[in-house]
């Protein structure tokens, strides 16, 4: 027995299937208690005051904004060399939900951005950076829905996830290379309690923890709904076939 | 309520509209589940078959 | 393969093969800076690395369809395939032809613009240069964006949406080295960083290219 088994659609359905009302649960379970606690509990930075509590939402969405694009990757690749359907599927599931976490982190970037900087935008490394990945996950988007046969639909944006990822860690060091910006370092490591004190770490652990699960949960509903949709046009290719015959 | 002072704008704006945008998402993927779900249900049914 | 490089050039350069337009296009760009941005000698020098380099990788772009999409069109590309040639010296070559007629005549002309938005004179030399080393790596890589999105409906603003965000690292160096040289800084760095990365892009699109190119015609 081996993993690939999960990888024919059938058996992907029914585990996906049986795993959804939990995943939906502890989504929300997750989500909810990082972000009533990290909300309601949490007192204010002494430098950041209340707006530290924008952080609850702004670094989960960056980091899963990050990961999904990897993730995409990864499954795109698992495509180019395996050919498991449902590997280019969950790709094309998992490029919106990535999309809208990039434009949630930009959006309470930008909210986080104008009291403490001054500014709603700045042209810094880490801004610029995560605009240019929203701009690959559109393109990659835009690419599925253009080509119609699904099959050269999943390899053409097999091979842009790939070059796209190239480039986009490429536009990440030649950004650094252009401006030197206002955005502090990343706030999360091994050594956390350095960057982020004990009683902002522990909701945030939760709500990163939920905004994993959101993602987990979406991708598997997208990914099903995509290998459904793919049946579905099986179905009427054959009908409309048997009406030629008949015909 | 906490108190937010200042920076209930920016505060209450970024849950807010990351609210709407994950709202959204979720909403969208599941509604378009559900009419993927049901119109596949039909078309099998027509065809007196169900796989998926 | 160089009978290739004629033929490719020949269809560029014939009447109607476009390889004007590229040009026109990039000079109409250029004059249309000045009425957004205001005719004051210092707001113009101060964009003009910028602007020069925007129309140049713009040129670039609205030219892509005749990498591959008449040869796609006609079968020619499949025969292409067939031949003895691997295809990703085809592609090489028709990117090769593709700079040839877009990105070296935009070089070549590129001083003569500047002057006009009053580049400072110490950056003129570093300008070619940088352009020179710089627009290569956007025909190759162009080649990639050309090959996605071939056959496809309203294909040339998708291609667009995909080349364009690949051409942000030539952009950043390039227009790096000639703003360096006009505030009077360093521009080696940033030129050899542009050289670096069309060497890299030069040596890795054509099998890139080539991947696509093969499923496109499966």
């Amino acid at each position: 027995m081996s993993l690939w088994r999960y990888a024919n659609p059938v058996e992907f359905m029914r585990l996906s299937g049986r795993a959804m009302p939990a995943l939906w649960a502890l989504t929300a379970a997750c989500l909810g208690a990082g972000l009533v606690w990290g909300f309601f509990f949490t007192p204010d930075d002494y430098r950041q005051g209340a707006t530290v509590k924008i952080i609850y939402l702004h670094v989960p969405a960056a980091l899963m904004a990050i990961n999904a694009w990897i993730m995409m990757l990864v499954a795109s690749l698992i495509w180019a060399v395996r050919r498991h359907h449902v590997s280019a599927l969950a790709a094309r599931a998992a490029a919106p939900v990535g999309a809208t976490f990039t434009l949630v982190a930009l959006v309470t970037g930008a909210l986080w951005g104008q009291p403490m900087w001054g500014t709603w935008w700045a042209w810094d490394p880490r801004l610029t950076s995560f605009l240019i990945l929203f701009v690959f996950y559109l393109g990659y988007m835009a690419l599925w829905e253009a080509v119609e046969d699904p099959e050269k639909a999943a390899d053409l944006t097999a091979a842009l996830a790939l070059v796209g990822s190239v480039f986009a860690l490429l536009s990440r060091y030649a950004v650094l290379f252009w401006n030197q910006g206002l955005h502090q370092g990343a706030s999360l490591s091994l050594d956390a309690e350095e960057n982020v004190a004990d009683v902002f770490y522990l909701p945030l652990l939760l709500s990163m923890a939920g905004f994993v699960l959101l993602f987990v949960t979406l991708v598997l509903l997208r990914t099903r709904t995509e290998i459904r949709l793919r049946r579905l046009r099986a179905l009427e290719l054959r009908a409309g076939r048997l009406a030629e015959e008949v015909a | 309520m906490p108190e937010l002072g200042d920076y209930a704008g920016a505060v209450l704006g970024a849950y807010a509209a990351s609210g709407l945008l994950i709202g959204l998402l979720v909403a969208h993927s599941v509604l378009r589940a559900g009419r993927v779900r049901r119109a596949l249900r039909r078309a099998e049914a027509k065809q007196g078959r169900s796989h998926v | 393969m160089s009978a290739l490089l004629a033929r490719e050039l020949a269809l560029t350069l014939r009447a109607g093969g476009g390889a004007m337009q590229g040009l026109v296009f990039f000079l109409i760009v250029i004059l249309l800076v000045p009425f957004g941005v205001g005719p004051e000698p210092g707001a113009l020098s101060r964009v003009a690395p910028g602007t020069i380099w925007i129309a140049a990788l713009l040129s670039c772009l609205v030219t892509l369809d005749r990498l591959f999409q008449t040869d796609f069109e006609d079968g020619s590309l499949d025969a292409l395939a067939l031949s003895p040639l691997p295809l990703e010296a085809v592609t090489a070559v028709k990117a090769l032809a593709h700079w040839l007629t877009t990105g070296l005549p935009l070089t070549a002309i590129a001083p003569l613009l500047a002057l006009t938005l009053q580049l400072p004179a110490a950056a003129y030399p570093w300008l070619v240069a940088a352009l020179a080393v710089g627009t290569p790596a956007l025909s190759f890589l162009g080649a990639v964006g050309a090959a996605l999105t071939l056959g496809l409906r309203r294909g040339g603003l998708l291609t667009g949406v995909l080349t364009l965000p690949l051409y942000i690292p030539t952009l950043i160096f390039g227009a790096r080295a000639v703003v360096a040289a006009a505030d009077g800084q360093n521009p080696v760095p940033a030129l050899a960083l542009t050289a670096a990365l069309s060497l890299a892009v030069l040596a890795t699109a054509p099998f890139a290219a080539a991947r696509i190119l093969r499923i496109q015609i499966r």
